[in-house]
Protein backbone atom coordinates (compact mmCIF):
# COMPACT_ATOMS: atom_id res chain seq x y z
CA UNK A 1 0.00 0.00 0.00
CA UNK A 2 1.58 3.90 -0.72
CA UNK A 3 1.25 6.21 1.51
CA UNK A 4 -1.50 7.99 0.70
CA UNK A 5 -3.10 4.70 0.70
CA UNK A 6 -2.21 4.84 4.45
CA UNK A 7 -3.22 8.33 5.29
CA UNK A 8 -7.04 7.49 3.70
CA UNK A 9 -7.29 4.53 5.89
CA UNK A 10 -6.34 6.17 8.87
CA UNK A 11 -8.12 9.34 8.13
CA UNK A 12 -11.62 7.22 7.22
CA UNK A 13 -11.44 5.01 10.43
CA UNK A 14 -10.90 7.90 12.83
CA UNK A 15 -12.83 11.01 11.26
CA UNK A 16 -15.66 8.19 9.97
CA UNK A 17 -15.68 6.63 13.22
CA UNK A 18 -16.33 10.15 15.19
CA UNK A 19 -19.13 10.65 12.96
CA UNK A 20 -20.39 6.92 13.13
CA UNK A 21 -20.57 6.70 17.03
CA UNK A 22 -21.97 10.51 16.92
CA UNK A 23 -24.96 9.31 14.71
CA UNK A 24 -25.17 6.18 17.03
CA UNK A 25 -25.48 7.90 20.07
CA UNK A 26 -28.22 10.30 18.83
CA UNK A 27 -30.21 7.03 18.05
CA UNK A 28 -29.37 5.94 21.04
CA UNK A 29 -30.45 8.96 22.76
CA UNK A 30 -33.93 9.29 20.36
CA UNK A 31 -34.86 5.54 21.38
CA UNK A 32 -34.08 6.18 25.03
CA UNK A 33 -36.59 9.22 24.95
CA UNK A 34 -39.00 7.12 22.46
CA UNK A 35 -39.10 4.40 25.42
CA UNK A 36 -39.89 7.75 28.01
CA UNK A 37 -42.55 8.96 26.21
CA UNK A 38 -44.00 5.08 25.39
CA UNK A 39 -43.46 4.62 29.29
CA UNK A 40 -45.78 7.60 30.34
CA UNK B 1 -30.00 24.26 21.46
CA UNK B 2 -26.57 24.85 22.66
CA UNK B 3 -25.32 21.31 22.66
CA UNK B 4 -26.96 21.06 19.12
CA UNK B 5 -24.82 24.19 18.28
CA UNK B 6 -21.66 22.99 20.24
CA UNK B 7 -22.41 19.55 17.93
CA UNK B 8 -22.44 21.84 14.26
CA UNK B 9 -19.45 23.94 15.59
CA UNK B 10 -17.36 20.67 16.47
CA UNK B 11 -18.32 19.05 13.15
CA UNK B 12 -17.41 22.24 10.88
CA UNK B 13 -14.13 21.97 12.94
CA UNK B 14 -13.17 18.21 12.11
CA UNK B 15 -13.98 19.01 8.72
CA UNK B 16 -12.24 22.01 8.13
CA UNK B 17 -8.87 20.93 10.25
CA UNK B 18 -8.89 17.48 8.33
CA UNK B 19 -9.36 19.04 5.14
CA UNK B 20 -6.09 21.63 6.01
CA UNK B 21 -4.11 18.10 6.75
CA UNK B 22 -4.83 16.49 3.86
CA UNK B 23 -4.93 19.27 1.37
CA UNK B 24 -3.54 22.06 2.45
CA UNK B 25 -0.46 21.38 5.12
CA UNK B 26 2.85 20.27 2.64
CA UNK B 27 3.97 16.76 2.85
CA UNK B 28 6.99 16.12 5.46
CA UNK B 29 10.10 16.94 4.12
CA UNK B 30 11.74 13.38 5.45
CA UNK B 31 7.76 11.16 6.14
CA UNK B 32 6.14 12.75 3.04
CA UNK B 33 2.32 11.98 3.26
CA UNK B 34 2.48 9.04 5.77
CA UNK B 35 2.87 12.23 8.68
CA UNK B 36 -0.71 13.61 7.95
CA UNK B 37 -1.73 10.86 10.22
CA UNK B 38 0.39 12.83 12.67
CA UNK B 39 -2.45 15.06 13.50
CA UNK B 40 -5.53 13.11 14.19
CA UNK B 41 -3.26 10.15 16.03
CA UNK B 42 -1.41 12.64 18.65
CA UNK B 43 -5.51 14.53 18.97
CA UNK B 44 -7.09 10.56 19.42
CA UNK B 45 -4.30 10.13 21.70
CA UNK B 46 -5.03 13.53 24.25
CA UNK B 47 -8.34 12.66 24.25
CA UNK B 48 -7.99 9.01 25.67
CA UNK B 49 -5.66 10.71 28.51
CA UNK B 50 -8.27 13.13 29.33
CA UNK B 51 -11.45 10.83 29.10
CA UNK B 52 -9.57 8.43 31.30
CA UNK B 53 -8.39 11.21 33.82
CA UNK B 54 -12.50 12.18 33.88
CA UNK B 55 -13.59 8.58 34.51
CA UNK B 56 -10.93 8.33 37.55
CA UNK B 57 -11.81 11.52 38.82
CA UNK B 58 -15.84 11.21 38.51
CA UNK B 59 -15.22 7.68 40.39
CA UNK B 60 -13.18 9.04 43.18
CA UNK B 61 -16.24 12.02 43.03
CA UNK B 62 -18.78 8.97 43.45
CA UNK B 63 -16.77 6.91 46.14
CA UNK B 64 -16.50 10.49 48.20
CA UNK B 65 -20.01 12.44 47.58
CA UNK B 66 -22.38 9.10 46.44
CA UNK B 67 -24.00 11.46 43.50
CA UNK B 68 -24.57 9.00 40.58
CA UNK B 69 -24.44 11.91 38.38
CA UNK B 70 -20.74 11.47 38.94
CA UNK B 71 -20.65 8.09 37.65
CA UNK B 72 -22.68 8.71 34.88
CA UNK B 73 -19.95 11.12 33.78
CA UNK B 74 -17.30 8.28 34.51
CA UNK B 75 -19.23 5.77 32.30
CA UNK B 76 -19.15 8.47 29.78
CA UNK B 77 -15.82 9.27 29.75
CA UNK B 78 -14.94 5.53 29.84
CA UNK B 79 -17.13 4.57 26.69
CA UNK B 80 -15.37 7.76 24.63
CA UNK B 81 -11.99 7.35 25.83
CA UNK B 82 -11.97 3.61 24.60
CA UNK B 83 -13.00 5.17 21.03
CA UNK B 84 -10.26 7.20 21.23
CA UNK B 85 -7.92 4.79 22.35
CA UNK B 86 -8.81 2.59 19.24
CA UNK B 87 -8.23 5.45 17.08
CA UNK B 88 -4.73 6.85 18.25
CA UNK B 89 -3.74 2.95 18.02
CA UNK B 90 -5.37 2.87 14.30
CA UNK B 91 -3.31 5.91 13.57
CA UNK B 92 -0.06 4.77 15.11
CA UNK B 93 -0.61 1.33 13.22
CA UNK B 94 -1.42 3.06 10.10
CA UNK B 95 1.83 5.67 10.31
CA UNK B 96 3.88 3.18 11.57
CA UNK B 97 3.92 0.47 8.72
CA UNK B 98 5.31 3.33 6.01
CA UNK B 99 8.06 4.87 9.04
CA UNK B 100 8.86 2.08 10.91
CA UNK B 101 8.45 -0.82 8.85
CA UNK B 102 5.69 -2.36 11.22
CA UNK B 103 2.41 -1.74 12.30
CA UNK B 104 3.08 -2.96 15.32
CA UNK B 105 5.54 -4.03 18.18
CA UNK B 106 5.51 -5.37 21.21
CA UNK B 107 8.45 -5.06 22.59
CA UNK B 108 7.81 -0.92 21.87
CA UNK B 109 6.86 0.06 25.70
CA UNK B 110 4.85 3.43 24.16
CA UNK B 111 2.68 1.03 22.17
CA UNK B 112 2.33 -1.99 24.63
CA UNK B 113 1.09 0.35 27.65
CA UNK B 114 -1.49 1.41 24.98
CA UNK B 115 -3.17 -1.62 24.28
CA UNK B 116 -3.19 -2.23 28.28
CA UNK B 117 -4.99 0.98 28.95
CA UNK B 118 -7.47 -0.03 25.79
CA UNK B 119 -8.22 -3.60 27.68
CA UNK B 120 -8.17 -2.13 31.04
CA UNK B 121 -11.01 0.36 30.35
CA UNK B 122 -12.60 -2.41 27.61
CA UNK B 123 -12.64 -4.18 30.98
CA UNK B 124 -14.46 -1.36 32.84
CA UNK B 125 -17.27 -1.35 30.60
CA UNK B 126 -17.80 -5.43 31.03
CA UNK B 127 -17.50 -4.84 34.17
CA UNK B 128 -20.11 -2.17 33.98
CA UNK B 129 -22.54 -4.80 33.03
CA UNK B 130 -22.38 -7.51 35.74
CA UNK B 131 -24.63 -6.04 38.31
CA UNK B 132 -28.07 -4.36 37.90
CA UNK B 133 -27.67 -2.42 41.37
CA UNK B 134 -26.47 1.03 40.46
CA UNK B 135 -24.46 1.76 43.86
CA UNK B 136 -22.72 -1.17 43.56
CA UNK B 137 -21.92 -0.74 40.33
CA UNK B 138 -20.90 2.53 40.44
CA UNK B 139 -18.47 1.83 43.23
CA UNK B 140 -16.76 -1.32 41.58
CA UNK B 141 -16.24 0.72 38.47
CA UNK B 142 -14.74 4.19 40.16
CA UNK B 143 -12.59 1.52 41.44
CA UNK B 144 -11.25 0.12 38.62
CA UNK B 145 -11.87 2.88 36.64
CA UNK B 146 -9.29 4.78 39.39
CA UNK B 147 -6.54 1.84 39.55
CA UNK B 148 -6.77 1.67 35.71
CA UNK B 149 -5.62 5.50 35.04
CA UNK B 150 -1.97 5.11 37.24
CA UNK B 151 -1.74 3.60 33.23
CA UNK B 152 -1.86 6.59 32.07
CA UNK B 153 1.22 8.72 33.33
CA UNK B 154 3.36 5.05 32.75
CA UNK B 155 2.52 5.87 28.90
CA UNK B 156 2.93 9.32 28.94
CA UNK B 157 6.71 8.88 30.43
CA UNK B 158 6.92 5.80 28.61
CA UNK B 159 8.94 6.96 26.06
CA UNK B 160 11.32 8.82 28.60
CA UNK B 161 11.96 6.09 30.79
CA UNK B 162 12.57 3.06 28.14
CA UNK B 163 14.03 2.37 24.74
CA UNK B 164 11.19 1.89 21.79
CA UNK B 165 10.38 2.78 18.25
CA UNK B 166 7.65 5.59 19.35
CA UNK B 167 9.45 9.19 19.34
CA UNK B 168 9.76 11.14 22.88
CA UNK B 169 6.95 13.77 23.43
CA UNK B 170 6.08 16.06 21.34
CA UNK B 171 3.27 18.40 22.78
CA UNK B 172 4.44 17.92 26.83
CA UNK B 173 7.87 19.15 25.05
CA UNK B 174 7.35 23.49 24.59
CA UNK B 175 10.86 23.69 23.15
CA UNK B 176 9.66 21.49 20.05
CA UNK B 177 6.27 22.95 19.59
CA UNK B 178 7.23 26.48 19.86
CA UNK B 179 10.41 25.83 17.93
CA UNK B 180 11.19 28.59 15.24
CA UNK B 181 12.25 26.02 13.04
CA UNK B 182 8.86 24.10 12.91
CA UNK B 183 6.69 25.49 10.52
CA UNK B 184 4.02 27.33 11.67
CA UNK B 185 1.09 25.63 9.41
CA UNK B 186 2.59 22.15 10.84
CA UNK B 187 1.61 23.77 14.16
CA UNK B 188 -1.23 25.48 13.73
CA UNK B 189 -2.96 22.36 12.16
CA UNK B 190 -1.84 20.44 15.06
CA UNK B 191 -3.52 22.70 17.44
CA UNK B 192 -6.51 23.35 15.42
CA UNK B 193 -6.93 19.60 15.35
CA UNK B 194 -6.60 19.16 18.62
CA UNK B 195 -9.15 22.08 19.68
CA UNK B 196 -11.70 20.49 17.30
CA UNK B 197 -11.24 17.06 18.50
CA UNK B 198 -11.69 18.44 21.67
CA UNK B 199 -15.27 20.29 21.14
CA UNK B 200 -16.35 17.03 19.32
CA UNK B 201 -15.12 15.17 22.54
CA UNK B 202 -17.09 17.58 24.83
CA UNK B 203 -20.29 17.07 22.28
CA UNK B 204 -20.31 13.45 22.81
CA UNK B 205 -19.69 13.16 26.66
CA UNK B 206 -23.01 16.27 27.02
CA UNK B 207 -25.16 13.48 25.15
CA UNK B 208 -23.21 10.09 26.28
CA UNK B 209 -24.03 11.66 30.07
CA UNK B 210 -27.49 12.28 28.88
CA UNK B 211 -28.19 8.82 27.57
CA UNK B 212 -26.35 7.59 30.62
CA UNK B 213 -28.75 9.67 32.83
CA UNK B 214 -31.83 8.35 31.01
CA UNK B 215 -30.97 4.71 30.87
CA UNK B 216 -29.95 5.74 34.73
CA UNK B 217 -33.56 6.97 35.26
CA UNK B 218 -35.27 3.63 33.17
CA UNK B 219 -33.21 1.46 35.67
CA UNK B 220 -34.74 2.99 38.54
CA UNK B 221 -38.10 2.80 37.20
CA UNK B 222 -38.29 -0.42 37.22
CA UNK B 223 -36.43 -1.02 40.27
CA UNK B 224 -39.53 1.00 41.88
CA UNK B 225 -42.20 -1.04 39.39
CA UNK B 226 -40.65 -4.51 41.40
CA UNK B 227 -40.51 -3.02 44.92
CA UNK B 228 -44.48 -2.12 44.69
CA UNK B 229 -45.47 -5.43 43.00
CA UNK B 230 -43.93 -7.29 45.62
CA UNK B 231 -45.44 -4.99 48.41
CA UNK B 232 -48.92 -5.57 46.61
CA UNK B 233 -48.44 -9.21 46.09
CA UNK B 234 -47.30 -9.59 49.88
CA UNK B 235 -50.49 -7.20 51.21
CA UNK B 236 -52.69 -9.36 49.17
CA UNK B 237 -51.87 -12.68 51.19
Amino acid sequence: MTDAGFVVAAYVVIVGGLAAYSVALWRRLRAAATRDDEGR
Amino acid sequence: MKTRILGFVAAAGVAATTFFALFVVPADVNQGDAQRIMYPHVASAWLAYLSFGVTALAGIGWLWKRDLRLDAIAHAAAEIGVMFTAFAIWGGMMWGRPIWGVYWQWEDPRLTTTALLLALYAGYLLLRRLSDDPERRATRAAIVGTVAAIDIPIIHFSVEWWRGLHQTATIASPDRVLNPAAPLLFVGTLLGMLAAFTLAWLYLMVRRYQLARATDAREEARRLDRIVSARTAEAAR
